[in-house]
């Protein structure tokens, strides 16, 4: 369906990230957010709670990171499009209710404005070491999606994409900014209503008697009830059957996680999400994302103006990993280097990957800034010797 | 063979409690003497008295033997995490506001992990009911120390009693900002049930902490005998006091239990504070979130 | 290369953050260019050497920080100090005159302006930015008059325009007034020998 234009801000504006995604938030019809304030994601909240009186949304500052993430999943069973926005600290406070949004099949957003860390780090400064957490986080097995915009525009366009991934999948799509494109002013372009396409909430058609809330027949996502609709569900984060009841069985917990990983893992063709560039021929093929994919682009056209061939990968859905692309490269490049504002993530995956049919190249930052350039163009220089 | 002839009408004939509950769940998992059943009854009976409409009824538990509760009521019922029940009950209030919302669950749920959340939401009016059965011990993990275990009580972590000073749990939710505050045992059926009723016609944060028992470890591990003699302590120990000072109802080591309602006003919720605000500062430019909630449908 | 490059820097509260805003905008919106603004700032809320910086560039702008700026604008001596160095040896050094007392590189087109006065002048000295903005806006030309105020105009809390705009005129008239036509060329060239 198309959005509410209530939520949709129409025109040509010079916005951050940081509120383009609070923009693209409610564009995608997302009416209640609950967060907790923290650096570098603060501005999100304030973009919301200044415009959520206006359209029908509410906004609640919670006590901690841990009671935000807990009221999304509660709002989010009424059928109300809900999300929270955080950084480093918060997001591993969120963690044990992420896992209880995966489990009970809860639809949500959870923004990572991402700054260096471990700990506090550096609450002002960017960072992108929280993709591996974004995959492992919380405990148990489980898959869940998560992208990573690289201007104020992807925050924009991409967290609609979020939002919408959510309810086809239900499941909790984390959204990976860093701090530098959070608090990086660019124009930032939002299109007319009607030509934003969203997913509503698919509710079930079944009547209450007939309703169980985790019968997937025979498709990998359930239907879905809201509170309130007189279906009288029970769900919870325990080991489930499909009545919602808790189960504590062996059987029970295979066909039940099985499945949470098989909607994603099954659906992964049309989930995984990248751009692709000058990868025919490549001696060398340039793996990033978020900030660090741009700057990259400097440090590819250095290269190339040494005469390597250079080709591009970055990604935008994160998680899951576009493995079989990543595997076919692997057979035709020496190298996959890898960027990144951290000491080595997801250069782990690329590694898994190739498998040794070329080199995995880390260009490790510790965060606080983004590469130099020449960095990275030495490193794809160190790569094709 | 007269009996098995009884058993049968009686099989034929429906529990009054049962449409309230998961029957298709029934045995629970309670011990025997367990004072949660019996909270649960009363509860059930108040639902049913006040006519709520049941369709609009939530109920969500956090983790542990009370948190088993949402597991068997045939309520919208979700268990959820260890100590996050009433933020999650904030999210559904919130995100649908006509819903009526209540917080079932125990002592080391609501006022030791979820403590924080507990203070919060009282401060802020969430309009939400929260029930806490407190049996003086985290159960379900096995008897270890709670924040309301009192004084020289011995628990599994605490086997040579208790010396940290527990929480005052009315005295805490009234000095937080909550509109209704009782306490009851599960002793006390018809006054319980009466307080269930009373809470359930009111809005704002209501607290009602019922007294159980736990026969299993609090009444093994200090030797005060079956669920029969903790039963007979609270028929014999506990004083009703309505109005009483909060700051008087601490409870000590086998010592007196001071019931009633301690609290009984109204000031507006978080909605109605939040709507005041946006109508006297937006004035026609505020849209609230339907009664509804905020879900967007073709 | 298209690429210009922006720092500007004063005390918390004298509103760097805003003027680098409006530039970005005129730049982006209103001139259809590419600007990408970058701030920075301390942990306090006011009074720490507070910075913004810009990349204006008619192709997309890659990476997002600056290096050695084309322009620089100070507005207090912390922030002077703090990124003077920096600034290109032929790049343009705009300045706070009464705040600001710059040691000047040979060659090195400068401009001062009393804004905070110009500011007082008009009544209120919290337009002291958009008087420097006005200043900024004349000696680089880098969008037009009407893009830059029409850039003002959008950026300012809705009934404080006609103030704003007052102060972006006292401040690109200022210009006008004391380096306009040859004046400005004789200015750059009277420095440079100073």
């Amino acid at each position: 369906m198309k959005a509410d234009p209530a939520g949709v801000l129409t025109g040509a504006h010079y916005l951050d990230g940081d509120f383009a995604c609070g923009e693209g938030a409610m564009a995608a019809g997302c009416r209640f957010t609950a967060g907790y304030p923290i650096t570098p994601s603060t501005e999100v909240v304030e973009r919301i709670s200044r415009r959520f009186p206006m359209m029908g949304g509410t906004f609640v500052q919670m006590e901690d990171e841990l009671a935000s993430m807990a009221a999304v999943v509660g709002a989010s069973w009424t059928g109300t499009k809900s999300f929270t926005v955080t950084s480093g600290p918060g997001f591993s406070l969120m963690m044990e209710n992420i896992g209880l949004a995966v489990m009970m099949e809860t639809p949500c957003v959870v923004v990572n404005v991402q700054r260096g860390g471990p700990s506090t780090g550096l609450p002002t400064m960017t960072g992108q070491a929280d993709m591996m957490q974004a995959r492992w986080g919380s405990h148990g097995d489980y898959e869940l999606i998560a992208m990573s915009p690289q201007s104020p525009q992807e925050a924009f366009d991409l967290t609609i994409d979020a939002f919408n991934l959510a309810e086809l999948y239900r499941v909790p799509v984390l959204f990976m900014m860093d701090e530098c494109v959070g608090h990086m002013t660019e124009k930032v372009v939002i299109p007319p209503a009607d030509e934003i396409e969203i997913v509503p909430r698919k509710l079930t058609k079944s009547k209450p008697g007939d309703f169980e809330p985790y019968r997937a027949n025979g498709q990998m996502v359930p239907e879905f009830a809201r509170a309130g609709d007189g279906y009288r569900f029970h769900t919870t984060g325990l080991t489930h059957d499909e009545r919602g009841y808790p189960e504590m069985s062996a059987e029970c917990q295979d066909k039940l996680v099985r499945r949470l990983m098989d909607k994603i893992n099954g659906n992964a063709d049309k989930i995984v999400r990248f751009e692709e560039e000058d990868t025919d021929g490549a001696d060398v093929v340039v793996l990033s994302y978020g900030i660090t994919a741009r700057v990259a682009r400097e440090g590819i056209d250095l290269a190339r103006e040494k005469g390597v061939k250079v080709g591009v990968i970055r990604l935008i859905v994160v998680w899951p990993f576009p493995e079989k692309r990543i595997r076919e490269l692997a057979g035709t490049v020496k190298a996959i280097v890898v960027p990144e504002i951290n000491y080595g993530q997801m250069v782990l995956e690329v590694e898994r990957c190739a498998a040794g049919r070329c080199a995995s190249v880390c260009v490790p930052h510790g965060g606080g800034g983004v590469h130099d350039p020449s960095d990275i163009c030495d490193a794809i220089m160190g790569a094709v010797k | 063979m007269s009996e098995v002839i009884e058993r049968a009408e009686a099989l034929a004939e429906e529990h009054p409690v049962a449409p309230y509950l998961r029957m298709d769940r029934i045995p629970h998992i309670w011990c025997p003497t367990c004072g949660i059943g019996t909270v649960v009854k009363c509860f059930v009976t108040a639902l049913e008295e006040s006519k709520v409409d049941l369709d609009k009824t939530s109920i969500v538990s956090g983790i542990g033997c009370t948190g088993r509760v949402a597991g068997y009521m045939n309520l919208d019922a979700f268990h959820s995490t260890h100590g996050r029940a009433i933020p999650f009950a904030t999210g559904l209030k919130l995100g649908r506001p006509e819903l009526f919302v209540t917080v079932f669950s125990g002592d080391g749920d609501l006022s030791g992990i979820g403590g924080n959340h507990f203070i919060h939401a009282a401060r802020r009016n969430m309009d939400i009911l929260v029930v806490l059965v407190n049996n003086f011990i985290y159960g379900m993990t096995g008897g270890q120390n709670a924040p309301t275990t009192p004084l020289g009580a011995k628990s599994s972590t605490m086997p040579f009693g208790n010396f940290e000073r527990p929480f005052n749990l009315p005295h805490l939710a009234a000095t937080c900002g909550a509109v209704y505050v009782a306490r009851w045992t599960s002793l006390h059926i018809r006054r319980l049930t009466k307080s269930f009723k009373e809470a359930i016609g009111r809005k704002g944060f209501r607290f009602i902490e019922v007294i159980a028992p736990c026969s299993t470890l609090y009444a093994r591990l200090n030797k005060l005998g079956t669920g029969f003699n903790l039963m007979q302590f609270y028929h014999d120990s506990t004083e009703i006091r309505h109005g009483a000072d909060t700051r008087d109802v601490g409870i000590d080591y086998q010592d007196e239990i001071i019931c009633g309602k301690f609290v009984d006003e109204q000031r507006p919720t978080f909605l109605d504070m939040m709507h005041d605000q946006y109508r006297r500062t937006l004035g026609d430019k505020y849209v609230p979130m339907p009664q509804e909630g905020g879900h967007i449908h073709e | 290369m298209s690429r210009t490059e922006i720092r500007i820097t004063g005390f918390g509260g004298q509103g760097v953050v805003l003027s680098g805003y409006i530039i970005g905008r005129a730049c982006a919106i209103q001139a259809g260019k590419h600007a990408t603004m970058i701030q920075s700032f301390g942990p306090e809320a006011r009074g720490s050497a507070c910075s913004t910086m810009l990349a204006v560039s008619d192709t997309e702008v890659l990476y997002p920080y600056i290096g050695r700026p084309d322009v620089f604008v100070a507005m207090s001596t912390e922030g002077y100090d703090k990124y003077a160095d920096e600034l290109k040896d032929d790049g343009t050094l705009i300045y706070e005159q009464n705040l600001v007392h710059p040691t000047l590189k040979e060659g090195q087109p400068s401009f001062g302006v009393p804004s905070t006065r110009l500011a007082e002048q008009l009544g209120r000295a919290i337009v002291q930015n958009i008087v420097m903005l006005g200043f900024v806006a004349a000696v680089t030309k880098m969008v037009t008059h009407a893009e830059m105020r029409g850039a003002v105009e959008a950026s300012v809390p809705p009934g404080t325009e006609a103030l704003n705009l007052a102060a972006f005129d006292a401040g690109w008239d200022y210009y006008e007034q004391e380096y306009g036509d040859k004046k400005g060329e004789a200015a750059a060239a009277a420095s440079s020998g100073a």
